[in-house]
């Protein structure tokens, strides 16, 4: 059986080309990739899949969520976040470590993956803890855990303090070509903040998290990176004054790669105006300047993925007093229309913002996916960039509802995503 | 005629200055009640109204059930002990249960900034803030400006320092935002730890040494210090504080002539406030007090009386 994908734009991230390209998939490989209409074989064995208009891409590759299993499966499953991620166009998601347990041993890297095949949907990649019970005092396994099948290992959500602790992590990663993503916060410095420290947090009241709480460990893994000459991740970019330092670090020569999620990109701080908890996430929605030198940092090249950040939170966590609501929002389907809107306001080409949502998470974690190519896995998805509609609370396949963009008119949408050749989510 | 017709009053923000008017004029007319020999008139009756603290207060909680009793509402008053949020209860939860009680007003004291208004957006009740977290104080602002009218004649072209703990004062901010509106100059003063970022946005001048922000004001506002602040590094000791940023008899000369000084209570004598000062001539800290019934029945009166007219005393 041949899957034909014809009469679309193929979008490749690496050579930055929108050609008209039809694709053969067998075996759930790609096996070739042919000028449109050279390809006429439409019998029996063949299944065709009609993509005129719409764009060919290759399937999105998030490099930073939270799925929520074990521990929190009221919040999130693998399975429901995997269907999320198929409807946004992702083929594959590396998960952050804060479940419960934490994901610092390999029996619980393995269930994910076991709960990822049992899904049978899109590729999860797990990022193991770095220190042990994420408690920032002693590594994890990082050997073994990467022969459970981690491809990086990150604190996420609850930062290493201990620049003693990073550096070796840093250091023994690197033997075992992991890497190392940081959550950059000094949590003196944010203490019982809620939102960004600035003048709204001044005119409604909230404890603020000043930027530099942010830019300080960002500077710190420059310097350790610089230290050591290992590669760090920098994880969801939120501030002006991080762009620079990574900016200036990577034109230095350190080993940084930097991502940020989309609501840095889109929203800032005036969101939080009338307490609303869904506006309510770490690091927090910095000031509009902010916001427009997160935006430079992705057209320049400094911040190289667009990651979603996706945290699923229930009302149980969000419906409450916004001091004691929990940090984070949803962000799997909403990533796609968001970037698009990039590309439409100018900032990034259509290639290049395709290839931050896919090849730049792929490669930086060390993973297959990002590009399609002949011979590869058939991870792809079909999006249709020009369809106009209202992004309703009950078009979300998270578990989580807790998405700060329903009610919003978004442009784009994905048509159709296939993994290993098995579609995995179709438009209705 | 100027209209009120707020559901709720969470904040000065939401208020125009005709309003803000109308509450100080209903005062004015009000206050003469708790002045007689019967000090209560019949214009709430039948109005429910629940005392909501989630927090302790003494001043605020006495204020709020004198001025509802003394209108004839019934009053029902719950605290974070007596509340079911002991066993674990969320506030939306608590409320929506206070709602199927009917009340006409629910008067929120909450430590959490934003909390009435989470409150306010969920329940039919009008919600009153009594104070929310950091972020407003709105009825202790509008009896200071009662006070500061009361006493000064004008509140516009005044000019006000206000001393303390700007970063975590409620009642700095909304009166910043009250008196600002009305029209007075705000300065406000404390060491820098406790300025937070982007006050001057807010209408406001800043001139950390209090010895030099009173010079030439004619209301100086004090706040209270939160001593188990001195933890977490806004200032070393309640000493350092009291001889740098306490306010004294010596200080206060160079405030105009006639000026006012105002604390919110209950007081810290001697670090923020010298004794000397509090019990002075130019203190108004027990009119303020006093203020707040009338100022609160104002409030009450205006958002659940308002169909009616007969606050004025019949027997009058």
């Amino acid at each position: 059986m041949i899957t034909w994908i014809r009469g679309g734009d193929l979008i490749d991230p690496v050579s930055r080309k929108v050609e008209k390209l039809d694709l053969l998939i067998e075996k759930g490989k790609v096996s070739r990739i042919l000028p449109r209409g050279s390809f006429r074989e439409n019998g029996p064995r063949t299944r065709v899949i009609e993509a005129s208009g719409k764009l060919v891409i290759p399937g999105l590759v998030d490099m930073h969520v939270h799925l929520r299993e074990p521990g929190h499966e009221y919040k999130e499953t693998i399975a429901t976040g995997a269907r999320a991620a198929a409807a946004g166009g992702y083929t594959a998601v590396a998960c952050m470590p804060d479940t419960a347990p934490p994901n610092d041993c390999r029996s619980v890297t393995e269930f994910i993956l076991e709960q990822a095949e049992r899904a049978g949907s899109i590729r999860v990649y797990p990022i193991a803890a770095i220190s042990k019970g994420q408690a920032g005092e002693t590594l994890t396994e990082f050997g073994d855990l990467k022969e459970a099948g981690a491809v990086g290992l990150s604190d996420d959500g609850f930062p290493v303090d201990n620049s003693e602790l990073m550096r070796r992590a840093l250091e023994y990663a690197s033997f075992y070509g992991l890497r190392v993503i940081s959550h950059c916060e000094d949590r003196s410095l944010s203490g019982e903040g809620v939102m960004h420290e600035g003048v709204i947090s001044t005119r409604i009241g909230l404890s603020g998290i000043p930027g530099a709480g942010e830019e300080i460990m960002v500077y710190r893994e420059i310097a350790l990176a610089g230290l050591t000459g290992r590669p760090v991740h920098i994880a969801h970019v939120s501030t002006a004054g991080s762009v620079e330092l990574i900016r200036r670090a990577k034109e230095g020569g350190v080993r940084v790669t930097a991502e940020t999620a989309p609501h840095y990109f889109t929203l800032d701080h005036q969101r939080v105006m009338g307490y609303d908890t869904l506006a309510k996430v770490n690091p927090p929605l910095r000031t509009p300047e902010d916001v427009e030198a997160i935006k430079a940092g992705l057209r320049e090249g400094v911040l190289d993925a667009i990651a979603t950040d996706h945290a699923p939170q229930s009302p149980l966590e969000k419906d409450l007093e916004f001091d004691r609501a929990a940090f984070g929002m949803i962000g799997l389907q909403t990533a796609l229309p968001l970037t698009l809107q990039l590309v439409r306001d100018g900032v990034l080409g259509l290639a290049e913002a395709i290839g931050k949502l896919s090849w730049a998470g792929a490669t930086i974690l060390g993973v297959p996916g990002g590009r399609v190519m002949e011979g590869g896995n058939a991870d792809l998805a079909v999006i249709d960039p020009d369809y106009e509609y209202r992004f309703e609370a009950d078009q979300i396949l998270s578990r989580s509802r807790n998405s700060p963009f329903i009610g919003q008119v978004f442009k784009g949408i994905t048509e159709l995503t296939m993994v290993g050749g098995k579609i995995v989510w179709k438009r209705k | 005629m100027t209209k009120f017709e707020h559901k709720d009053l969470l904040g000065m923000g939401p208020l125009s200055v005709q309003e803000i008017t109308l509450i100080l004029d209903t005062a004015e007319s009000l206050k003469a009640i708790s002045e007689r020999d019967i000090k209560k008139v019949p214009t709430l009756r039948g109005k429910g109204i629940v005392n909501f603290f989630y927090e302790p207060s003494t001043r605020t909680r006495t204020s709020f059930d004198v001025a509802a009793k003394r209108l004839s509402a019934d009053t029902l008053s719950l605290s974070a002990s007596t509340s079911s949020m002991v066993k674990g209860e969320t506030l939306l939860d608590t409320a929506r249960n206070l709602q199927a009680m009917s009340p006409d007003l629910i008067v929120l004291r909450h430590p959490s900034s934003g909390a009435p208004h989470m409150l306010a957006k969920e329940v039919e009740a009008g919600i009153i803030n009594a104070g929310d977290g950091i972020n407003e104080h709105p009825t202790q602002a509008l009896l200071d400006l009662y006070t500061i009218r009361e006493k000064k004649g004008k509140i516009a072209g005044l000019k006000v320092a206000i001393i303390g703990d700007i970063s975590h004062s409620r009642v700095a901010r909304s009166n910043i935002i009250g008196l600002t509106k009305m029209g007075a100059l705000v300065t406000v003063s404390g060491p820098p730890t406790m300025i937070p970022v982007g006050i001057e946005t807010l209408g406001v001048q800043v001139v950390p040494d209090p010895s030099r922000a009173v010079q030439g004001k004619d209301v100086v506002m004090l706040l209270r210090i939160q001593l188990e602040r001195q933890s977490k590094v806004l200032f070393p000791s309640v000493r350092e504080y009291a001889s740098f940023f306490g306010l004294s008899v010596e200080m206060l000369r160079r405030a105009n002539e006639g000026a006012i000084v105002m604390h919110p209570g209950p007081l810290n004598r001697g670090v923020e406030i010298a004794s000397e000062v509090a019990d002075g001539p130019y203190s108004v800290i027990l009119d303020q007090v006093a203020n707040g019934v009338a100022v609160r029945m104002a409030v009450l009166y205006l958002l659940i009386g308002g169909a009616r007219s007969d606050y004025v005393d019949q027997g009058r």
